[in-house]
């Protein structure tokens, strides 16, 4: 199968699932509380003003959490609507391979998480505005921002493949994503620092988006953290086929 | 174009289909009858690819499905039980949606989808939600799917359920005429349809092939086939039963009253007696019995179903 085929399966069942998006208010609805949120943890909690800074620091630190509730919610139905409508049977018998239809999914959910983090982009001009910030921090921050949703989508994409039940895949993705913020998240490392080997503290560290969304956020763009990302993103997916293979046989 | 290779699908330990092997040909339209749970839809399922079967193979227009899934998905069109549609898209979109996965572009794509919604009648329900759409007309949406590559092969599961009497006969002539160039294969419920449109049947139970062949042959495996119905007037159910069961050629016979007159049959000692009809014509002429009715049964693929598919024991409790 030529390359340029693959991409336009991928890229056929990409334009499906967004416009599926779009047909029905949730989209509009999810995007909204999007930014609410975003505008509340940035200036109420993450103190904007007073850190009296030209940063976005207090906007990126929050999206760890804020993804773990708003990236499962987005990527639930991914698997289990099409379960539960049994689509996945007319999917899955087109002339497409499993997996063109599981990034075309993926990366459909992704460029709609990607919308909404664009439309936060008038903070952006608001730290502009108010001084001269780091612009390449900024570009750095918001692409590990995109590079973590990702990661926390690919994960809900698997956990959705697990069940018909949305609720449950929405559950299961969140614990997921709460592990891998958990074990590198300065206060657990702490505790374990008391009793844990130097090199244990540092390997658990090493799983948790935390240690490489930080790095990104400083502006640097390590390979270490960009090869950490894809493969959260890579091993999800991959699992996800296997499930849904399993499923079937 | 299909070939069915001793297929066999485990579920833990129940084997929904045991050892199924059958051909379809180009211009053959398969009809597929069975119980409930007979594993209809499982064969189909592999036949289309969706599951990987447990032991067997499949090959679909030389492409064998599980080696090369592609290549035969391509030549398939595939209408899945209780047909499937994506209810956040409208039959315009789905149907569009469908022709690209298709790999048709273009005008083809364009051309392809008027072409199918002439077909199924969706004319009037193009640019509503399938969310929104009654049964019948999702089950055409998802049945113009099917068809929209003009493909060779077509396995179509159940594609009548749910459609109104007109629908009905109207799928029915498409699959009759598209059989004439295309390798059809349906599963069914209604006896009645495997005779207008099919020019073979299998029945399966319980996973397991238990009968083969065109709609006649099945027929006529019925203890009816062949045997001779009337109605008389002028005699007595008693008296027109024993003159009938001591005519040559006759095996048994019944006759039962029906309002003033009576109802009789005959069945032959041997099938496809032909010349049991003429017998009992004179008969009834040297009887002097007024004759109003007169004809051969066919056999009734109802009776034979029954007969084939019953389990043993409730045929035992019936007899
Ligand atoms: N995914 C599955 N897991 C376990 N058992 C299954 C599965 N799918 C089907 N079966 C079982 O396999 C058997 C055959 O099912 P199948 O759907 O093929 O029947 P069918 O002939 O299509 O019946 P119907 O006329 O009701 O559509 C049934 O006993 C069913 O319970
Ligand atoms: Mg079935």
């Amino acid at each position: 199968m030529s390359c340029s085929k693959t991409w336009r399966h991928i890229w056929t069942v990409t334009k499906r699932e967004l416009t599926g998006y779009f047909a029905s208010p949730v989209a509009y609805v999810f995007i909204v509380i999007f930014l609410l949120m975003n505008g509340f943890f940035t200036f109420m909690l993450g103190g904007f003003f007073e850190r009296g800074e030209a940063s976005l620091t207090s906007f990126f630190m929050w999206h760890p959490w804020l993804y773990l509730f708003l990236v499962p919610a987005a990527g639930m139905r991914l698997w289990s609507e099409e379960r539960r409508l049994g689509t996945m049977e007319l999917l899955l018998t087109m002339p497409i391979t499993p997996w063109q239809a599981i990034v075309g999914k993926f990366v459909a959910c992704w460029l709609f998480l990607l919308l909404a983090l664009v439309l936060t982009c008038p903070l952006v001009f608001t730290v502009m505005y108010l001084g001269s910030p780091d612009k390449g921090a900024i570009l750095s921050g918001y692409f590990g921002s995109f590079l973590l949703a990702g990661g926390y989508l690919a994960i809900a994409s698997m956990t959705s493949a697990m069940t018909r039940n949305q609720v449950i895949s929405f559950i299961l993705s969140v614990v997921i994503c709460f592990f891998l913020i958990l074990c590198g998240w300065e206060p657990v490392t702490r505790l374990l620092v008391n009793w844990a080997p130097e090199w244990l503290v540092r390997a658990v560290a090493s799983f948790s988006v935390m240690t490489h969304y930080l790095s990104m956020q400083r502006g640097v763009i390590d390979s270490r953290d960009l090869i950490y990302f894809a493969s959260l993103i890579g091993f999800p997916l991959f699992c996800t086929g296997v499930i849904l293979r399993g499923l079937r046989s | 174009m299909i070939t069915v290779n001793n297929l066999v699908k485990l579920f833990g330990t129940k084997r929904a289909v045991d050892g199924v092997s059958f051909t379809v040909e180009r211009g053959e339209v398969l009809g597929f009858l069975g119980p409930n749970g007979a594993g209809k839809s499982t064969t189909m399922r592999m036949i289309t690819g969706f599951i990987p079967p447990s032991a067997g193979t499949v090959s679909v227009g030389g492409h064998d499905v599980q080696e090369d899934p592609i290549a035969a998905k391509k030549l398939i069109g595939y209408l899945p039980e209780n047909a499937p549609a994506y209810t956040d898209m409208t039959v315009f979109s789905f149907l569009h949606f469908a022709a690209e996965l298709r790999g048709l572009r273009g005008d083809e794509k364009k051309n392809a989808v008027n072409r199918v919604v002439e077909m199924c009648f969706l004319g009037g329900v193009l640019h509503q939600s399938v969310e929104t759409l009654s049964k019948g007309y999702r089950h055409r949406t998802c049945f113009a799917q099917s068809i929209i590559h003009n493909p060779d092969v077509l396995v179509l599961d159940e594609p009548t359920d749910g459609l109104d009497p007109n629908q009905k006969h109207e799928v029915r002539q498409i699959i009759k005429r598209m059989g004439e160039k295309k390798a059809i294969i349906f599963s069914t419920h209604i006896l009645e349809e495997v005779e207008a449109a099919c020019s073979r049947a299998i029945i399966i139970d319980r996973g397991k092939i238990v009968a083969n062949g065109t709609p006649g042959d099945l027929k006529a495996m019925s203890e009816w086939a062949g045997a001779v119905s009337l109605r008389v007037r002028g005699a007595s159910p008693a008296v027109v039963r024993a003159k009938l069961s001591d005519m040559g050629g006759a095996k048994k016979a019944s006759a039962d009253e029906e309002g003033a007159a009576v109802r009789a049959r005959v069945y032959p000692s041997k099938p496809g007696n032909r010349d049991l009809a003429r017998a009992v014509a004179e008969l009834a002429a040297r009887e002097n019995w007024k004759v109003e009715e007169l004809h051969v049964e066919e056999g009734r693929l109802d009776e034979v179903f029954r007969n084939i598919t019953l389990p043993d024991t409730v045929k035992e409790a019936k007899s």
